[in-house]
């Protein structure tokens, strides 16, 4: 540890008190005691009630979660299969293509989602690709913003990736291919568990470019809780962003609980 | 099939730099063939070409008598052990050793007894459902040994093996692979190595490398008692290399006449004269040097003497001595004439 002494560690916990729970903490609290509420006139919420849940775990809203659950789900896997793809082939180039590339794919993050939805709005309006109108855009959008992400993610590790275990593996008479599967891909399962869950986040959350492009039998969660609180229905917004918070936090936690024997290492 | 390897001719260049420059080598069937240089001498990179890791931009590598210098490494049959064991951290011990034998698609019913053996060889047995982490250096280079061997290679490349062991376990590992070489004598062994006494010990014969180019090739008595550069002198064992003129009856050092071995050397020529310092004897004999002790150095069972002679250091290991003999003090050393050998190096240069 960094702080030695007792009352300077406890000056630390004291500073991190100070400047996390009202930045981090206290916002999220409030969502949360809002979600219970019926009134919020005072300091404090009043008209305790579980009403709002009750809305949010059926019909539209239910349906908005699960609209969420499947982009992220679909816009992580291809995005991951994607950027890991890319880094792969990033890594076996030259200096020059790889530095192509890195730009290529920073693209999606150097670039306002808003810029990207509009992009992709216009680009699939028309014949012969025309995905406007269709879940389709949603998800598509989705993975050109997450797979930026990947891609970083991935390039990193295979970057720190020690050559010698390919190596170690081609010298006992593995295929290129079979050492992807058996040596690099193993090793590279923590980070590309990371970029999932890294993925999985954006995408639950991400609300500027599907605004511009979401149909209406297909309205992720997000879309949903702007329109609440638009409407005036801060608490029912609330409840739903709690649904949100969770079903995210949830999923992460699961990947996260993945341990892959390369961890260990 | 033969299981030799040849390089003929063989140029590496990084850029502008020449990493290996025309190497021409042969490792006979069943031989052990040490690389031995300094650090940038170019002995791991002619390892590499080998195992296919590094194109040479000219010549040729063969592995028996197959030119392999086109073939990607996993279609050489080549066994390859690391400095670092490079052994896979997500696989047991023996997955690591089955990996060769599923990569290359052996038949199922073959594999187990296999890698058992591979274990046994290496004395890894009982290690096997371990995960690397929970070995020891040691263990795991033997297991990394063993995967390298499961495989029946023709031709096993190894890279400083031993060079991230403690000096006890290296020794004790240099027994354990001359054990493993008489035990599979058909298989061709290249053996990259900084250190001359895993060199000598192991090798049947030395390749002397440094900046780029091999130096000197023989036995390890032959390059010990006979070397033929100031290189090879003073890299493999100690050294003293005096420079001489050459006289019709011997050399001349510093005004004084010393008999030599036989050379062709023509007389009036500079030369080198290389001396081994425990064949440097203390007190009066034949070719007598006579100087001032300008260091003493206790080394339990030896004494190390550095000798000023005519400005010249000469460095003598004698048995230890009952009485350190005082810094200044005068003292006379002789060598016997088969002791003394010329370098070729100086004699041609004049």
């Amino acid at each position: 540890m960094l702080v030695h002494s007792r009352t300077g560690r406890w000056t630390a916990w004291a500073g991190f008190a100070v400047l996390f729970v009202p930045l981090f903490a206290l916002p999220l609290l409030v969502i949360v005691a809002a979600s219970f509420s019926t009134h919020w006139s005072g300091a404090f919420p009043s008209g305790p009630t579980t009403a709002h849940y009750t809305a949010a775990v059926r019909g539209e809203s239910l349906q908005a979660l699960t609209t969420s659950l499947v982009t992220a789900v679909t816009a992580s896997v291809v995005a991951l299969t994607v950027g890991t793809w890319a880094a792969l082939a990033a890594a076996a180039l030259r200096k020059r293509g790889r530095r192509v590339l890195d730009a290529l794919f920073m693209l999606p993050v150097a670039v306002p989602s808003v810029v990207v939805g509009l992009a992709v709005l216009v680009a699939f309006s028309q014949p012969p690709v025309l995905l406007n109108g269709t879940r389709w855009i949603v998800i598509l959008a989705h993975t050109v913003l997450v797979t930026a992400f990947a891609y970083q993610s991935v390039s990193a590790a295979l970057l720190r990736l020690d050559p010698m275990y390919e190596q170690a593996a081609a010298s006992l008479g593995a295929r290129p291919a079979y050492v992807l599967l058996r040596v690099k891909l193993p090793l590279l399962l923590p980070s590309l568990n990371a970029a999932a869950g890294l993925c999985f986040a954006l995408s639950m959350g991400e609300l500027s470019a599907t605004m511009m492009l979401y149909p209406p039998d297909w309205t992720p969660l997000p879309v949903l809780i702007f329109t609440a609180t638009d409407r005036g229905s801060l608490f029912t917004g609330s409840a739903l962003a709690v649904v949100l918070m969770t079903a995210t936090l949830l999923a992460l936690l699961a990947v996260s609980r993945i341990r892959t024997k390369a961890s260990y290492r | 099939m033969t299981s030799g390897i040849r390089f003929d001719g063989v140029t590496v260049t990084y850029g502008n730099t020449t990493v290996l420059d025309s190497l021409d080598l042969t490792v006979e069937p069943g031989e052990v063939m040490a690389l031995l240089g300094p650090s940038g001498s170019g002995k791991t990179t002619a390892l590499r070409t080998v195992a296919g890791f590094v194109r040479p931009a000219s010549g040729r590598v063969l592995i028996g008598d197959r030119d392999v210098t086109a073939l990607p490494p996993y279609r050489r049959g080549i066994g390859m052990v690391v400095q670092q064991y490079a052994l896979f951290p997500h696989l047991r011990v023996d997955a690591n050793v089955a990996f060769g034998l599923k990569a290359q698609k052996a038949p199922k019913a073959e594999i187990p007894g296999r890698v058992t053996e591979a274990l046994e060889m290496t004395g890894m047995a009982a290690y096997a459902r371990r995960y690397p982490r929970e070995l020891s250096g040691g263990q795991q280079q033997r297991v990394a040994i063993a995967r390298a061997l499961a495989i029946r290679p023709r031709v096993l490349l190894l890279d400083e093996p031993l060079s991230a062991l403690d000096a006890q376990l290296r020794s004790g590992m240099l027994a354990e692979l001359a054990r493993l070489h008489r035990e599979l004598p058909d298989v061709s062994i290249l053996y990259v190595t900084h250190d001359q006494v895993e060199a000598l010990t192991l090798a049947d014969r030395i390749a002397v490398m440094d900046k780029a180019r091999l130096q000197d090739c023989g036995t390890p008595q032959d390059l010990y008692r006979r070397p033929r550069t100031e290189f090879t002198a003073s890299f493999v064992g100690n050294a003293n290399l005096l420079p001489v003129t050459v006289t019709t009856d011997g050399v001349a050092f510093e005004g004084t006449r010393l008999e030599v071995a036989a050379s062709e050397a023509a007389p009036g020529a500079g030369a080198t004269l290389c001396v081994r310092p425990h064949l440097v004897g203390l007190g009066p004999g034949p070719n007598a040097l006579s100087g001032r002790i300008s260091e003493v150095q206790w080394r339990g069972s030896t004494h190390r003497l550095y000798v000023d002679v005519g400005g010249h250091r000469v460095k003598a290991d004698v048995r230890e001595l009952r009485e350190t003999p005082a810094l200044g003090a005068e003292v006379t050393l002789h060598f016997a004439p088969e002791d003394g050998v010329l370098l070729g190096a100086g004699v041609t240069d004049g």
